[in-house]
C-alpha cells in the first residue's frame, strides 16, 4: 500500500465544507427574505437587526420604527415558516427515498401530503359554521388531524406498492402514491363541496401559503420539526446500512423493520406539520435531497443534515420569488416550486431509469 | 463452531429444509453441494439466523435464537450470493457497514472501527480501491470487497454461499485460495455452498449433499463426490476419477 495519509480517503459523512455551505445558505436565503418585498430595507441594517433579536445585543440598524416592524412582525415570521417547512419537506423527502430504497419518493408522490390535505380540510371545512376566517388562526388541533390522514395514505401507498411483490420496481410504489393521493383528493373534493363556504380559505391554503403565517404558525409547527428531525438525523447511520437491503441489514445486527416503522412515522410527522401551516408545497422532498446526493455523495450522514439546512434555504428564497416575481398580485408558492421541480422529477425518473439513481 | 439439529424452514407455506441436521468444527471447512432446489441457500440462510426455523441451530455452543441482533453480527457474519450494490457507495464506507454491531446507536464508527476495516481491506488486497465506488470494480474485486464486509465484523463463523459463482475459473480459485487462507490464519469456521463439486471438494475438509432438504449424504469429498451418488441426486452420468487434492468430477454425456 502506498497511499499516503493524505490520499487515504476517510469515512463518509458531513464535510465541515458542506455544513458551512448550507449555513451560508440558510443565512443568505434569511436576509434576502427579509430585506426583499413590497418595501426594500437595506441588507445591511437587516443583519444588524438581527442580532439586535439576541437578547443584550442593542445596535444602531439606521432602520425606522415602522421598518423594523415590517421586519420583525411581518417578514420575519414568514422567512422563519419557509425555512422550517422548507428543511421538513427536504428532510422527510431524504428519509422516505432512503427507507423505501426509492430515490422517486417524496410526501407528495407517496400521497402523504394528500392525507394531510384531508386531514386539514376536515377541520377547516367542518370548524367553518362556528368563526369567520377558517384559516386566520390555525387550530392547534390541525397538525393532529394531518398527521392522522398522513400516516393513513402512507400505510396504504406502502401496502398497494407491496402488492406488487418482492420484486417491485420504483414506480410501482409511486403509482400506489397516485393511486391514493386520487383517492384522498376525492374525499377531500366531496368536503369542500358539502362546505362551500369555507371553499376560498381551503383553495388558498391548498396551492401553498405562508402568506399568512404569523409567529402563531410557526409556533405551531416548530415542535413538531424538533421531534422530526431529531427522529431522523439520529437515524442517518442505519439508513446508510438499510441501503444493502433488509436481510443482510439485519446480518449486521439491525433491526430494519424497527428503523422502517420509526423513520416513515417520524418523516409522516414532519411532513403533516408542514403540510398544515403551508398547504400543498410540492417537489421540495425530491429537489432537494437529490441535488444534495449528487454534491456531497450518497451518505445519509450529509444528506439528511444538508437537506434541511438547503430546503429551508430553497423554499425561503422560493417564497421571496413568490412575493415579487408577480407586481402587485403573489404567485402561489406551490405554483414557483412545481415549476421547478417538475422538470427536475422527470430528470430523476430518466436516471432512476437508467439503473442509476 | 455450528450444530444444528432437526433445521425445518417454510417459505411460503412449502418446506425447503426438512430436518438438517450439520455440525462444523471451529476452524473447519465445510462445503454444502445439491443440485438446484435442494434448499442449500435457504438451509445457509436459517443457520445465519435470517430466516425463521424451526430445530436447534447453535453457534459456538450458543442457541442463535437467545443472541441479541448485534451479538449475532459478532459471531455469524453471511455473504449472500448476490449482494446488494448500493449505488455511489464507496470501498470503504461499504465494508465499514461491517462494524455496524459494534457502534452504539446515535454513534459513528471509532478510530478502532476505522482501523479494523483498513486491516481487513489490506490483507484482501483491495486497501488501494478504498475510495472507489463499488459498482466499478470487477467481479472478482467486488467479491474480495464483500468478503472484507463480513470479515470487518469480526465474526468467528463465516457463512458463504456461492462465493464464486460470478467468477472465471482464474479468480475462483483465488478467491478460495484467499478463504482458506483466511481462514488459516485467523482461525475462521467456514460453511460454504458451492457448484463446482470437483473445486468444493478440494477445498472441503468435509462436505455435506442436500438433496429435496434433507442430508442425503456426508462425510470427506471422497465419501460424498461419488457416481452413485451423484447420479442418484443430480440425475447425470459421471466419471470420479482421483486427483491430487479430492475426486474430480467429470460429466460424460449419455451415449
Amino acid at each position: 500500500m502506498t497511499a499516503t495519509l493524505a490520499s487515504r480517503p476517510r469515512p463518509a459523512g458531513l464535510r465541515a465544507g458542506w455544513l458551512a455551505g448550507g449555513v451560508a445558505a440558510v443565512l443568505v436565503a434569511l436576509i434576502a427574505g427579509l430585506a426583499f418585498g413590497s418595501v426594500a430595507l437595506p441588507p445591511g441594517g437587516v443583519a444588524i437587526e438581527l442580532l439586535n433579536l439576541i437578547p443584550g445585543v442593542r445596535l444602531h440598524s439606521g432602520l425606522t420604527e415602522r421598518e423594523v416592524a415590517i421586519l420583525t412582525e411581518l417578514r420575519l415570521p414568514r422567512v422563519v415558516l419557509g425555512l422550517l417547512v422548507g428543511g421538513l419537506l427536504a428532510l422527510a423527502g431524504a428519509a422516505y427515498q432512503g427507507v423505501f430504497r426509492n430515490p422517486l419518493a417524496d410526501p407528495h408522490l407517496l400521497g402523504v401530503a394528500a392525507g394531510a390535505g384531508l386531514g386539514v380540510t376536515a377541520v377547516i371545512s367542518l370548524r367553518a359554521g362556528t368563526t369567520g376566517d377558517a384559516t386566520a388562526n390555525l387550530p392547534v388541533g390541525v397538525p393532529v388531524a394531518a398527521f392522522a390522514g398522513a400516516l393513513l395514505a402512507v400505510a396504504l401507498t406502502w401496502l398497494l406498492g407491496a402488492a406488487g411483490g418482492r420484486d417491485r420496481s420504483p414506480a410501482t410504489l409511486i403509482l400506489a402514491g397516485v393511486a391514493v393521493s386520487s383517492f384522498l383528493a376525492a374525499g377531500q373534493t366531496y368536503l369542500m363541496q358539502q362546505h362551500v363556504d369555507t371553499l376560498r380559505e381551503v383553495y388558498s391554503w391548498l396551492l401553498g401559503r405562508l402568506a399568512t403565517a404569523g409567529w402563531h404558525d410557526v409556533l405551531i409547527v416548530l415542535p413538531y420539526a424538533v421531534v422530526t428531525a431529531v427522529i431522523v438525523l439520529a437515524q442517518r447511520r442505519e439508513l446508510d446500512v438499510l441501503t444493502v437491503g433488509d436481510e443482510e441489514a439485519s446480518g449486521l445486527g439491525l433491526h430494519p423493520q424497527r428503523s422502517r416503522y420509526l423513520l416513515i412515522v417520524a418523516a409522516s410527522l414532519g411532513t403533516a406539520a408542514a403540510v398544515s401551516v403551508s398547504g400543498l408545497i410540492g417537489f421540495v422532498g425530491i429537489i432537494v435531497p437529490h441535488t444534495m446526493r449528487l454534491l456531497a455523495g450518497p451518505s445519509h450522514r450529509s444528506i439528511l443534515p444538508l437537506s434541511v439546512l438547503f430546503g429551508g434555504a430553497f423554499l425561503a428564497l422560493a417564497d421571496l420569488l413568490a412575493r415579487t416575481a408577480g407586481g402587485q398580485a403573489e404567485i402561489p408558492i406551490g405554483v414557483i416550486t412545481a415549476f421547478f421541480g417538475a422538470p427536475f422529477f422527470i430528470v430523476v425518473l430518466r436516471r432512476s431509469r437508467a439503473g442509476t439513481p | 463452531m455450528i450444530r444444528a439439529r432437526d433445521l425445518r424452514v417454510r417459505l411460503d407455506g412449502n418446506l425447503i429444509v426438512d430436518g438438517v441436521d450439520l455440525d462444523v468444527a471451529s476452524g473447519e471447512w465445510v462445503m454444502v453441494i445439491g443440485p438446484n432446489g435442494a434448499g442449500k441457500s435457504t438451509a445457509l440462510r436459517a443457520i445465519g439466523g435470517l430466516l425463521p426455523f424451526t430445530g436447534v441451530v447453535e453457534l459456538d455452543g450458543r442457541p442463535i435464537d437467545t443472541l441479541h441482533r448485534r451479538e449475532r453480527a459478532k459471531t455469524i457474519a453471511t455473504v449472500n450470493q448476490t449482494p446488494t450494490v448500493p449505488p455511489g457507495m464507496r470501498v470503504l464506507d461499504y465494508a465499514l457497514l461491517g462494524r455496524t454491531p459494534y457502534i452504539p446507536p446515535l454513534g459513528r464508527e471509532s478510530a478502532a472501527d476505522l482501523a479494523a476495516v483498513e486491516e481487513v481491506l489490506e490483507s484482501l488486497d483491495v486497501a488501494r480501491f478504498a475510495g472507489r465506488r463499488l459498482e466499478t470494480l470487477s467481479g472478482g474485486e467486488r467479491q474480495r470487497v464483500f468478503l472484507a464486509r463480513a470479515l470487518a465484523q469480526g465474526a468467528g463463523i463465516l457463512l458463504l454461499d456461492e462465493p464464486t459463482s460470478a467468477l472465471d475459473i482464474g479468480h475462483q480459485q483465488e478467491v478460495l485460495e484467499l478463504i482458506d487462507r483466511l481462514r488459516a490464519e485467523r482461525g475462521l469456521t467456514v460453511l460454504a455452498t458451492m457448484h463446482d463439486l470437483s473445486v468444493a471438494g478440494e477445498y472441503a475438509e468435509r462436505m455435506v449433499l442436500l438433496a429435496e432438504g434433507v442430508v442425503a449424504a456426508a462425510g470427506t469429498a471422497r465419501e460424498v463426490l461419488t457416481e452413485e451418488n451423484l447420479a442418484k441426486h443430480y440425475r447425470v452420468r459421471v466419471r470420479v476419477i482421483d486427483g491430487e487434492h479430492g475426486p474430480l468430477v467429470v460429466p460424460v454425456r449419455h451415449r
